[in-house]
């Protein structure tokens, strides 16, 4: 028997190994465990410190077996989560072997002697391994009657993590995720004997992105999160598959409801995505759902310009009357679902006639919608499997850990168990980098495309290329030209959950659906036909930047605006100055700068409250259900269908499975497509002086809308600092920790500064964090000069 | 004749036997020169005919130890030296380093030479001061003389030796976890495979040989495998330190071939303090379990000990006479395993947690009967369950004792107390 790589051309063959367990023939992989093999006959081995996905530890013993390889027994139980199946083994579990019985009882009724019996409030009891694997695997009785060790509780190791000592068993699995998995090594077993303990550092808390993991693999309610404890009983919450809304990543999630409310969500398991795990973001960042500025009624402004509350009816015909043989475009942010962006990119098409719409709303350019629209749109051909087969990862204007953590950990394991050669073409050094030990070609902003050229790939090798790629001219052409010389396979991973759906949806100014080109006749024909409708608006539409300029010139009058912030684009204050002066219907959760200019707000559910599907960074549908039944139950959507239908316009899109089902029965285009047309980098600058170009990039954590009421994950945020060369600080006279000034003619921030790995004529500021919002203070992100002195 | 063949202690009497004009006086650092002169391979093959054991306690040939190395594969080879004695009643590596530190320094460079490691390491003990600056006086004088360093006696071959002191971790001793530490982990034992000959300090082939080991190698290489294999018994060959210690009139460290029984030594001895009788004894230290005057002729080599149900280990004689209670002397013991269990694994963990809490109940006179049977029952969970042979060691005491002095633990019950007076068994009783 043979498994298959996932390249489809390579046949590794695995050799094949037979063992007897309980009696029972099982055939497995050479290298497989003796309880995985187990678990092949249905055969549960209880066991505490093993996990699947971390390094064998033998720790606990309560896996302990009875072993014997070519009729030789070993003298003592084995235990089964750290030897290797072998031929000729025979194996007996605790169901044939009385020894082996006996030991796991001896271990177990060990492990609860000094386990306090505080199930009845314990955040764990109902789903506690250690609860579990008592019942079927304990005795009844425990002769222990001495003291228990006790401690104070519970111990803050970050404000989102929280430790009761006295639970632990000491299995290390948390402290092995953080070593072997997220390579944050923040926290490890202190003290010694029966003192033994999990401890952080005395100055450094557990501020890992990946913190929550270890208490979703804690076998025992030692690990708790701040926001979930004591707030429910497991077998009170409703449990529903769903996926997660925070990055392209692509995360299976579970998300645990009880009557209405979120209480939790966790990672779910899919081996090719997020294996068992995902970041703190994805885990704790839902408070949003239920913070009080959402939106739960339609808004309309009357006639002495103010928001007032309406009804559905009044709200869609107020809407209505504002769009309907009006000109008018569509902006959507890269946060919806696949089905609402086909949605909003239906209407655009149908009840707006027009193909200005455009997912984009961030800083992008001309050259990234050419390179989607040629390259990306359409094609599914990088995986998170190629990093596994990749002989050298290149990372192009993409900082994994904080801009698609799940890629990060899935290069770090390729790092950590075949040395994977990673190659970063960035401005700045980065903790993730020095993880990865990645190679660092460091540029100056602007200069990323020479750079580029420059890495030697092979046609085994993958370039990631982050979105912030279109904010270095020519950047994008230097990535493809690279992939085309040496076979390289390149993949554009987006910093949002929804970009990718968007752009297959065709919510975007020269693709229709399915990646069909606007100026295709036959694919306007094949999408007119399906919608059955006559004709398709033939004209390539605005992208975003345009669509406002369009409005400030008077050339639009009005915009559908869904999921946008107008704080993530440049000249945001221009953008809602034109905004309050154009007709605007607003499809949001919560109160933002949009709905505060518009003309009708409509509420539209928030993901948690909805059902449909992302298409992650690798373009893998990551469907899911509502998981939280209530009024809000509202997709874009529907909401787009019923203002369609009250323009006399119908797009017919009722539900999102109707939805769905309508995307996949378009299916995708099989025609020509767009050709690229290479871009030649930009003129380098040269500051000088007190000048330095600007260079930034958003946290994982940081000051997102989707992050809002969730204190406790913001105590684990990154510190907010300015970044310089060591070069730079000298010239300044500061060293790190002192006050830097970065400024232009739109204004300043001020920072403490870190000397760092960093071109010396960039300053790296963090792009959205508490003190240090670029857009806003700066209206610069990437490549323009600033001045940076000594504050 | 005297049964004692000095061979590490022949010249302990010297004032300055520990320094190494002493030490070349006696012949010292021949046995390198001319080690250096002879093919790694055939030396380690002299070894093997030699047939020393490893005298850290669990007697595996060191050898067969050397030869596990894989030689040729380009990578760094290292050598480490176990100076970590710590077991209670173990006592004869400090005492060989307070006298001859040169002879160990001249091991390793044999052994070194032989495995072809340019690094050695001893990892010693953290409280041992006194044999820590003998010990690093003794290695500065080596560099000094040529004889560690670059080219060492101009041979052309480069041995550096580093001495690294713990800092007090009975776990320490078992070698992978030394590795941990001496690599500047916490001291825990590894997951094996990969056996240290394998991948052990930072991942490279490694030896870990004891002290008394190595200390062997220049006297085996002077004087040849034949010489080495007149001494002791069919399987247990050549002469190792005894260290006798407790209720015997002359304790000390006997050097004498393996198989000797007590009833010998305790002849050279002086016998049990004077009016009073052997009542139990460790033929190898606490781990091992306990013998009493029935074992008095049991010949003690590895598989003599082995057959009459305990372990040579490290050849720690302790000796006590019918003034000492077992519970106490067994509780004080387990109070020591659960003190230095390294808290990895559950059973010994936890299991000495609770073993003390029940022995003290015992000895206190507020046991019961039924109390033995879950001591009993928990060393069963603890034997051979646990990730190494601490918690196996830690049973020893309490298992043996009750085979031989279940009587006594029942006294503690009847009698609500301890029958004994404490006072009775210290050394100074007698001098009142």
């Amino acid at each position: 028997m043979t498994t298959f790589a996932n390249s489809a051309t390579e046949v590794t063959p695995v050799e094949m190994i037979t063992v007897v367990i309980d009696g029972f023939e099982v055939t497995v992989p050479k290298g497989t465990l003796i309880i995985r093999a187990a678990e092949k006959l249905g055969i549960q081995i209880p066991r505490f410190c093993d996990h699947p996905l971390l390094d064998p530890v033998g720790a606990c013993r309560q896996c302990l077996v009875d072993v014997e390889i070519n009729g030789r027994a070993f003298p003592k139980p084995q235990a089964s989560c750290t030897i290797p199946v072998e031929p000729n083994m025979i194996v007996k579990t605790q169901l044939t072997s009385a020894v082996a019985d006996k030991a796991q009882k001896g271990v177990m009724e060990l492990l609860l002697g000094n386990h306090p019996l505080d199930c009845p409030v314990c955040d764990k009891g109902g789903e506690c391994p250690l609860q579990n694997q008592a019942m079927s695997n304990g005795n009844a009785q425990s002769q222990l009657t001495g003291y228990k060790r006790t401690f104070e509780k519970p111990i803050n190791i970050s404000s989102q993590v929280l430790l009761d000592r006295e639970r632990c068993v000491l299995c290390a699995r948390c402290t092995r995720f953080s070593n072997q998995i997220a390579s944050d090594s923040f926290i490890t077993l202190n003290h010694r004997g029966a003192l033994q303990q999990v401890g952080i550092y005395e100055n450094d808390p557990f501020n890992s992105y990946f913190s929550g993991n270890t208490i979703q693999i804690c076998p025992v309610g030692a690990l708790t999160g701040a926001s979930y404890r004591f707030r429910a009983r497991p077998f009170d919450l409703v449990s529903t598959p769903s996926a997660c809304e925070h990055c392209a990543s692509g995360c299976d999630m579970r998300t645990d409801v009880r009557r209405g409310k979120t209480l939790r969500r966790l990672a779910g398991d899919d081996a090719a995505v997020n294996e068992e795990w995902n970041c703190d973001k994805g885990r704790w960042a839902f408070k949003y759902v239920t913070s009080t500025d959402r939106l739960t009624q339609p808004l309309v402004r009357n006639s002495e310009g103010v928001l007032v509350q309406a009804s559905w009816p009044e709200a869609l015909a107020a809407a209505a009357a504002g769009l309907k043989g009006k000109r008018a475009a569509v902006l959507t942010g890269g946060r919806i679902t696949t089905e609402d962006a086909y949605g909003y990119s239906k209407f655009a098409r149908i009840a707006l006639k027009t193909n200005d719409i455009d997912f984009r709303a961030r800083v992008s350019g001309e050259e990234e919608g050419n390179f989607l629209a040629a390259k990306i749109a359409g094609k599914f051909d990088v995986h998170y499997s190629d990093i596994d087969s990749a002989d050298h990862v290149l990372l192009v204007a993409f900082e994994p850990e904080e801009e698609s953590p799940i890629v990060f950990l899935r290069l770090n394991k390729n790092f950590k168990k075949r040395n994977l050669k990673v190659t970063s073409v960035a401005t700045k050094g980065s903790i993730a980098m020095d993880k990865l030990k990645a190679n660092f070609i460091k540029v100056a902003p602007g200069a990323e495309a020479a750079a580029v050229a420059t890495v030697a790939l092979t046609a085994k090798s993958v370039i990631l290329l982050g979105e912030r790629a279109s904010e270095s001219i020519g950047l994008i052409s230097a990535a493809i030209a690279l992939a085309e010389k040496t076979g390289a396979k390149l993949a554009w991973i987006p910093r949002r959950a929804g970009e990718r759906g968007a752009l297959e949806s065709g919510a975007f100014p020269t693709l229709l659906p399915g990646g069909r080109p606007v100026a295709d006749s036959a694919a306007r024909v094949d999408v007119a036909a399906a919608w059955g409708i006559d004709s398709l608006p033939s004209e390539p539409g605005r992208t975003t930047h345009q669509i406002i300029e369009a409005l400030s010139q008077n050339e639009l009058d009005a915009v559908v605006v869904g999921g946008v912030d107008a704080r993530d684009l440049l000249r945001s204050n221009k953008v809602l100055d034109v905004l309050k002066n154009s007709f605007v219907v607003s499809l949001e959760i919560a109160t933002s700068s949009i709905t505060e200019v518009a003309d009708v707000v409509l509420p539209v559910a928030a993901i948690t409250e909805k059902s449909g599907s992302f298409l992650n960074w690798e373009g893998r549908a990551r469907a899911f259900d509502a998981a939280v039944d209530d009024s809000h139950n509202r997709s874009d959507v529907r909401i787009l269908s019923a203002l369609a239908d009250a323009m006399g316009e119908s797009i017919s899109l009722g539900t999102v499975s109707a939805t769905a089902r309508e995307i996949a029965q378009l299916g995708k285009w099989d025609g020509t497509r767009v050709a690229f047309t290479t871009v030649n980098e930009g003129n380098a600058l040269t500051p000088s002086g007190d000048q330095a170009i600007l260079t930034s990039w958003r946290r994982l954590l940081d000051m997102g809308t989707l992050q809002r009421g969730e204190d406790n994950l913001a105590g684990t945020r990154r510190q907010t600092v300015a970044v310089i060369s060591q070069k730079r600080a000298s010239a300044i006279g500061v060293v790190s920790g002192d006050q830097v000034r970065i400024s232009n003619a739109n204004g300043s921030i001020t920072l403490p500064s870190l000397v760092e790995d960093i071109h010396d004529d960039a300053v790296w500021i963090p792009r959205n964090s508490f003190g240090s919002q670029a857009l806003i203070a700066l209206d610069a992100v990437h490549g323009e000069l600033v001045t940076v002195v000594k504050a | 004749m005297s049964k004692l063949t000095p061979v590490l202690s022949a010249h302990w009497d010297q004032k300055d036997s520990f320094t190494i004009d002493a030490y070349k006086r006696n012949g010292g650092y021949a046995a390198a020169v001319k080690a250096l002169a002879m093919d790694p391979d055939a030396l380690i093959q002299l070894v093997k005919d030699s047939g020393l054991r490893g005298r850290g306690g669990a007697g595996f040939p060191t050898g067969m130890k050397w030869g596990f190395i894989p030689q040729g594969d380009n990578k760094e080879h290292y050598l480490v030296v176990n100076a970590d004695e710590s077991e209670p009643g173990t006592c004869k590596d400090m005492p060989l380093l307070m006298a001859n530190p040169h002879v160990l320094v001249e091991g390793v460079i044999i052994a070194a030479y032989a495995i072809r490691a340019k690094h050695a390491f001893i990892y010693i003990r953290g409280e041992v001061t006194h044999v820590v600056r003998r010990l690093n006086k003794a290695i500065a004088d080596a560099y000094k003389a040529g004889y560690l360093g670059k080219n060492v006696f101009g041979t052309g071959h480069d041995i550096d030796l580093v001495l690294h002191i713990g800092a007090g971790a009975y776990i320490c001793g078992e070698e992978t976890a030394l590795l941990d530490s001496l690599e500047g982990f916490r001291g825990q034992p590894r997951l094996r495979p990969p056996f240290p000959a394998i991948a052990g300090l930072y991942a490279r082939p490694t030896v870990v040989n004891n002290v008394e080991s190595i200390a062997a190698v220049p006297a085996i290489v002077a004087n040849g495998a034949e010489w080495y294999q007149s001494m002791g018994t069919e399987k247990s060959k050549g002469a190792t330190l005894y260290s006798l210690s407790g209720h015997v009139n002359n304790p000390g460290q006997f050097e004498a071939p393996l198989g000797i029984t007590l009833r010998e030594i305790l002849e050279l001895a002086g016998g049990i303090r004077n009016g009073h009788q052997l009542k139990f004894w460790t033929p190898g230290g606490s781990s091992t379990p306990l013998f009493t005057a029935e074992h008095l002729d049991v010949p003690l080599d590895y598989e003599g000990v082995a057959a009459a149900g305990s372990m040579l280990g490290t050849k720690a004689l302790q000796i006590f006479d019918e003034t000492t209670c077992v519970v106490r002397a067994v509780l004080r013991w387990t109070e020591f395993y659960k003190h230095e269990s390294c808290g990895k694994c559950t059973p010994c963990r936890e299991g000495t947690w609770w073993l003390v809490q029940i022995l003290r109940d015992l000895e206190e006179g507020k046991g019961s009967e039924a109390d033995l049977a879950k001591l009993l029952d928990l060393c069963d969970n603890i034997m051979g369950r646990s990730f190494c042979a601490l918690g196996d060691g830690a049973t020893s005491p309490i298992t043996s004792s009750i085979k031989y002095f279940r009587d006594e633990y029942i006294a503690h019950v009847t009698g609500a107390g301890c029958p004994f007076d404490a006072a009775k068994s210290t050394l100074f009783a007698e001098a009142k």
